[in-house]
């Protein structure tokens, strides 16, 4: 019986499947549910780290002591843990280790579109990649196998489009392997990599991509299709890899296909044979041309990103337009787009959900016009009108490096930083301890809302819960803001504008460092959820003098009353959005807007 | 070539999308069918527009997506939204749509003009005269849960595949909670009867 799994769900029940013990991530899409999901099954270990780096040296160390392990993490996370990635590279390790790159083509949720196929170039670790969930599953215990095979971690890369397409699955038996140490490694010349040793490990590692070269000429994972030779259609040969495999089955049904599922190293007899016995050598791959350039490096010719797009993802639609752009298809393939007069369709812009408390701190820095440099999670949200009040965002934990360097550039305004809990923890850290011992004017504002939202709630060490449910004590930030050298540190209710403003005043009009953590619930997780209380708004008092409009409140509705004097729409407030965080009752001038000890004596008289 | 039935489903966050296609995508394999099931997730946690592709074929599926014009079926949860998604279907395909609106922060507090049922259907008459809506969200709270809505419209969306109700049933009560079964089932009944096929 098959089941339908994601593309995630697939790896870690792969991982299960294959004997993986350890397993550690930060959370990030698309890879976010690949954790969630192993950490599932039993007698197993997974974890949340604080951040990639992290999760990598993790499962280096649980791969050195003899058992098969995996980190996970979205493409730009590889960034952060590229340096223990490229260590591991040069060790390798004594029980299999895979390392999980979920790519975001389009950027469905990141920064940028890198393609971390070149990572595995760069630090020499082959990558593997799947088309399907099947493929998913089944190419974890096989990346374990060469891992241990040849002595390398391996790269196993996904893209969105694979994390997050469900897929038929024939699921297999649970294959325990044994621990194949008891003793962590004493052999200094593998495992400590001061530069004699390292000198000799290099030539190792550029032995065993050569070795790897020739295992992929007759990996099972690449595959080649055979098209009819006396078709025109056959003799057309295109080589492919991940979800753009299936686009190229799907728009050239009759085409010969080299599906690689090995895309670094390339076999390269395999690629050679295959351009031999075709008439024209095309290449279908998202993004970068990485296997266009090993092929041309080959000397062999062939034609990618002459036809395909370099930017963005693929679909059925952008493969046959830029082949019939190309005159690889007929004219009279194209599908017609029938051209529609559609009325302009209001926009539903990703916005802070109602009672996010995160808001009434930026409508507070929007009032005060300072200039803030951001960080990534729910709160680069604050970006949005009418808030509007993030001016750089660049990656995780950026922003506290940001504003110092232009506080210390000398710039005429004071800086402002701010960084959620869990981007804190994961590299706002190093950056905080920065601004304390070169004693910048930085104020750092921390929103801590208990935990990592805008990836779905995931633990972190601020929350005392960790992936696999263990009560923990957590780590709480204020000590350990003071711990890195900050003196000037509050904590106040994020729903308290009052107490907020005051506290950003005074943080202002003082000189040196500052650390002000806005601390509330994330109005999603269940314990938030108890507390919901819409709000009411007494409609003789207000006058439409839009206020609490600027807050940017999705329940904060414009009603069809029309205020007598100002002729404006007067709010109204959404009983099944508003969760009653009464920011909006604290910015209302006219007190319209009922607080929630109010709303129950109305409803009680 | 197989036969096939390409769905484009559409709503907005917390209406239950990503449920009906958990639950069309399990017919399917139920019914003997190779599927796959593509979801497009948003930023936003809540309100944000959520879209996911299903493609049924009897022998094979290739692509997770479905492109532009080439959809048999949109299956909408709201009106903007349908309207959203409109560029997607295939002329000559159905689409079924909830009557029901949910207006969007830029109409609530912005300018922005949220589309009349007029709007739907003059756009969809230059594609199809097959639009159907369905009154999902007022059968479901009539039968005491709005949440339901969704399943009124795979009840509606059934009545076009040839697959039978019971397998249907059967996938949707290992997709909800016990307590709610009872109320799904007749969310779905009620479904079947909405397109008067």
């Amino acid at each position: 019986m098959k089941q339908l799994l994601s593309g995630n769900e697939a790896i870690a029940r792969g991982a299960w499947e294959a004997g993986v013990a350890v397993a550690s991530a930060y959370p990030g899409t698309p890879s976010t549910e690949i954790l969630e999901n192993f950490g599932r099954y039993p007698n197993v270990y997974a974890e949340w780290a604080p951040n990639e780096k992290v999760a990598v040296d993790v499962a280096v160390g649980a791969a050195y002591a003899g058992r098969r392990a995996l980190a996970a993490m979205k493409h730009v996370g590889v960034n952060v843990a590229a340096d223990s990635v490229f260590y591991a590279s040069m060790t390798g390790t004594e029980a299999g280790l895979v390392i999980v790159t979920a790519d975001d083509p389009a950027m469905h949720s990141s920064q940028n579109e890198q393609d971390n196929r070149q990572y595995a170039k760069f630090a020499r670790i082959p990558c593997v990649e799947p088309s399907d969930s099947q493929e998913a599953k089944d190419l974890v215990g096989v990346a374990l196998d060469i891992s241990e095979q040849f002595d390398t971690p391996v790269f196993l890369r996904l893209t969105t489009r694979i994390c997050h397409s469900s897929t038929p699955v024939e699921l297999g038996e649970q294959h325990p392997v044994a621990a194949r140490r008891d003793e962590f490694p004493r052999d200094p010349t593998k495992y400590v990599m001061v530069p004699a040793n390292a000198r000799n490990r290099h030539p190792v590692i550029e032995e065993r991509i050569r070795q790897l070269s020739r295992f992929a000429e007759s990996f099972a994972f690449n595959r080649v299709e055979w098209g009819d030779m006396d078709s025109e259609a056959g003799r057309l040969g295109i080589v492919t890899c991940g979800v753009a495999y299936q686009y190229a089955r799907e728009i050239f049904p009759g085409a010969s296909i080299l599906r690689l599922g090995m895309t670094y190293p390339l076999p390269p007899d395999l690629v050679r044979e295959f351009a031999a016995g075709v008439d024209r050598l095309i290449v279908i791959e998202e993004l970068d041309p990485f296997l266009e350039e090993a092929i041309k490096l080959m000397g062999i010719e062939c034609e990618g990103k002459s036809i395909f797009p370099m930017v963005g993802e693929f679909d059925p639609r952008v493969v046959r337009e830029s082949a019939i752009e190309a005159g690889l298809l007929p004219e009279s393939s194209r599908v017609p787009v029938v051209k529609l007069d559609k009325p302009e369709i209001p926009p539903r812009p990703p916005v802070l959900c109602p009672g996010c408390p995160h808001r009434a701190m930026f409508h507070l820095l929007n009032k005060r016009k300072v200039a803030v440099a951001g960080d990534i999670g729910c709160y680069t949200l604050g970006l949005v009108p009418p808030l509007s009040s993030i001016h750089s965002c660049g990656c995780m934990g950026a922003g506290i490096g940001v504003a110092h360097g232009a506080t210390q550039a000398g710039i005429g305004e004071r800086m402002v930083a701010v960084i959620g809990d869990s981007t804190f923890f994961h590299t706002g850290m190093p950056a905080l301890a920065n601004v304390a011992y070169n004693q910048s004017d930085v104020i750092t504002i921390i929103l801590d809302n208990r935990t990592t939202g805008m990836t779905g709630h995931q633990g972190n060490p601020g929350t005392g819960r960790t992936l696999q449910m263990q009560q923990v004590p957590p780590l709480e930030l204020e000590p350990l803001v003071r711990a890195l050298g900050i003196e000037r540190v509050k904590t106040v209710p994020a729903f308290d504008v009052k107490a907020l403003d005051e506290t950003l005043k005074e943080f202002l009009n003082a000189e040196g460092p500052a650390v002000l953590i806005a601390r509330e619930e994330c109005a999603l997780l269940p314990s938030a959820r108890k507390r919901w209380q819409p709000l009411e708004v007494l409609s003789e008092k207000c006058n439409g003098c839009t206020m609490c409009f600027r807050i940017g409140c999705p329940a904060i509705l414009k009603s069809d009353e029309l205020d007598e004097k100002t002729q404006r729409p007067k709010a109204l407030i959404d009983q099944r959005q508003c969760t009653g965080c009464e920011v909006c009752a604290q910015v209302c001038p006219r007190k319209a807007i009922l607080f929630r000890d109010q709303v129950a004596v109305e409803t009680r008289g | 070539m197989g036969k096939s039935y390409d769905f484009i489903l559409a709503g907005v966050g917390g209406q239950g999308t990503i449920l009906a296609s958990n639950v069309l995508s399990e017919v399917a394999l139920a019914a003997g069918f190779d599927v796959k099931k593509s979801e497009v997730h948003g930023m936003a946690q809540r309100g944000g527009s959520v879209n996911t592709h299903v493609r049924w074929n009897s022998e094979r599926v290739y692509s997770p997506l479905i492109g532009l014009g080439e959809a048999d079926m949109l299956m909408v949860f709201e009106e903007a939204e349908a309207l959203r998604y409109a560029e997607f279907l295939k002329p000559g395909g159905a689409v079924v749509v909830n009557q029901h609106t949910i207006k969007p922060i830029t109409v609530t507090s912005g300018g922005a003009r949220y589309p009349t049922e007029a709007d739907l259907q003059a756009v969809f008459a230059k594609l199809t005269d097959r639009l159907y809506l369905v009154p999902g969200t007022a059968i479901a709270r009539d039968l005491g849960n709005a949440r339901a809505a969704n399943v009124v419209l795979l009840g509606a969306v059934s009545t076009f595949l040839d697959v039978p109700a019971e397998t249907w049933l059967e996938v949707i009560e290992t997709r909800v909670p016990p307590k709610y079964v009872e109320v799904n089932r007749q969310a779905f009944m009620r479904g079947r009867q909405a397109t008067g096929r």
